[in-house]
């Protein structure tokens, strides 16, 4: 069944490809398909480490944040080409992880929720307190970045495709992660530890270049986030948007990157839907995911492998 | 006499004030299987986990290939040659049989920080895996998810795990528990093929097969070796037919 795996995927790419020129292309629907693929960037992050390593981080949000805030702190000092700018916040999100990875891994189960939680808590109030950057009411950008120069970021359709060429190259990146000798390690770690290091596999070095890695390509959507809406805000670094990016894996269904990416597009678009019908929306989206959970126990990816 | 492959040197474990493992030692050579036999709650899984690194021994030292390892985890002894099975099967059952065996051969094969090939498909890692499942008997079973083969399928499968190692010695924790008398006539067989190349140390409850597998038989009573020797000399120790051998005839 595998070739779903890979098919699906690849469908969704075509149908994103296709959207701007069949009916989708005007700014509004543009701005919310870009947020749903950052976000499918960030939830297949997510799901490298809670699908492929075992490790339920709540505090990917922060991540996001980094990157998003490195765009903000370069934007204030000048600095706003991408291909200086993307290096720098990716590495910044990178460098963070790797801190507090090295920490948080030594833990596992509820213990590892807790701090990752409390690493993002801290991001999360450092941004509130950045005086300099807005504080609680967040910071404006002049514009996008530049790219090599150019401004062609501002431009919608680049922006568009640019974020879907990001999205897929995300997808395949941990696709292929997944499947190496790297992942291996990772998925035998996650389903039977005392296997993996009784052939000769501590999990820790593999379980921290994951955290890594999902950190770097967070901060990437970051800085991509920060771009699509021009401005950045605290709340981008909240638990309840890393809850929010638990919840698109765990609605897409574990069993790879493709579930992740379903459950983002799936969460965004139908989040976007609910609340045009009423501003209650809140209340028909909760019991919904929970009924998600209920019915779909692999999610969509597991729904759509049925039928 | 050459150094022994495996030793183990006065061994001192506690959990709280019950003393588990009181001053064992023990030596094992390449080619040859010690038996490590004794009643329930006798210690001797706490002694394997000992060996393989599992749990640290509160006072002694194991000295594997000459090097004291004593403080070495799990995983850094499994590098070093030292594979263990485990008394409750410890397979990885979303993998096939042959990735479980892959694995181990991947450890061994250079480094597993290798992001971009896909690990199925590397021929020389499921041609090693492959040779491991026909040493067991398990070839044509590759390709079934480790969880749907059957309990004594599981236990060959372990031990084609094991051998992929390329270990110098195996520790194997009753590799015949529950499995019917055929799978068990079987593994016999497969141990007794594996002899000549590794250091085994056994721990089995089945008296038949530890008696027809083991050049030395080491008896643990109370988390004390209180008889060691060939399996003609246990048979006739007094002490080990009061202390164990006895009660299975009563």
């Amino acid at each position: 069944m595998r070739w779903r795996d890979v098919i699906l995927p690849l469908l969704i790419f075509a149908a994103l490809a296709l959207a701007p020129f069949v009916g989708f292309g005007q700014g509004h629907s543009l701005t919310l398909l870009a947020r749903a693929m950052i976000f499918g960037m960030a939830a297949i992050s997510l799901s490298l480490l809670v699908g492929g390593a075992g490790l339920i981080s709540l505090g990917h949000a922060a991540l996001l944040g980094i990157g998003a805030y490195a765009v903000v702190v370069l934007d204030h000092a000048r600095v706003t080409d991408a291909l200086l700018v993307v290096p720098i916040a990716v590495a910044a999100a990178a460098l963070f992880a790797l801190l507090t990875g090295a920490v948080a891994i030594r833990t596992s189960g509820v213990h590892f929720i807790m701090i990752t939680l409390a690493f993002g808590q801290m991001a999360f109030f450092t941004a509130s307190s950045l005086a300099l950057y807005g504080g609680d009411d967040g910071y404006t950008l002049y514009g996008r970045l530049e790219l090599g120069g150019s401004r062609l970021l501002e431009d919608r359709l680049f922006f568009h495709f640019a974020c879907l060429a990001l999205l897929a190259g995300t997808w395949l990146l941990v696709e292929a992660l997944l499947r190496s000798r790297f992942g291996r390690v990772l998925r035998a770690a996650r389903e039977n530890e005392m296997r993996a290091r009784a052939v000769g596999f501590a999990p820790y070095p593999f379980r921290l270049a994951s955290y890594v890695i999902a950190g770097a390509i967070a901060g990437l959507a970051g800085v991509m986030l920060a771009n699509s809406a021009e401005f950045v805000a605290p709340a981008y670094l909240t638990w309840q948007r890393s809850g929010d990016l638990l919840f698109m894996v765990i609605l897409g269904g574990l069993a790879g990157p493709h579930g992740a990416l379903m459950g983002a597009l799936a969460f965004v678009l139908i989040e976007e839907w609910l609340s045009h019908l009423t501003e209650h929306w809140r209340l028909i989206f909760g019991p919904l995911l929970v009924l998600c959970v209920f019915f779909m126990r692999d999610g969509i990816a597991g729904l759509l492998r049925r039928g | 006499m050459a150094e022994p492959l495996l030793e183990l040197r006065s061994l001192r474990k506690s959990f709280g004030g019950l003393a588990v493992t009181r001053d064992v030692s023990l030596a094992l050579s390449t080619g040859e299987i010690h038996a490590l036999i004794g009643p329930n709650g006798a210690g001797k899984t706490t002694v394997i986990h000992q060996v393989s690194g599992t749990l640290r021994p509160d006072s002694g030292q194991v000295i594997f290939g000459g090097e004291d390892v004593t403080r070495l985890g799990l995983a850094s002894r499994a590098r070093r040659g030292l594979a263990r099975s485990f008394q409750i099967t410890c397979i990885i059952p979303g993998f096939s049989a042959l990735e479980n065996v892959a694995l181990a051969a991947q450890a061994r094969a250079g480094s597993s920080f290798r992001f971009f090939r896909p690990a199925a498909g590397e021929a020389a890692l499921n041609g090693e895996a492959m040779e491991a499942l026909r040493e067991v008997g398990l070839h044509g079973r590759a390709d079934l998810p480790a969880g749907a083969l059957s309990h004594g399928e599981k236990r060959q499968l372990e031990l084609a795990i094991a051998l992929a190692m390329h270990p110098r010695a195996l520790l194997l924790d009753e590799p015949l528990a529950g499995t019917g008398p055929e799978e068990a006539e079987r593994l016999i067989r497969i141990l007794s093929a594996l002899k000549p190349r590794y250091g085994i140390l056994l721990i089995e409850h089945d008296m038949q097969a530890v008696f027809a597998l083991a050049d030395r038989i080491s008896v643990l009573a109370e988390g004390r070796v209180i008889a060691s020797g060939t399996p003609a000399e246990i048979r006739a120790d007094a002490a080990v037919r009061a202390a164990y051998l006895g009660e299975e005839e009563g």
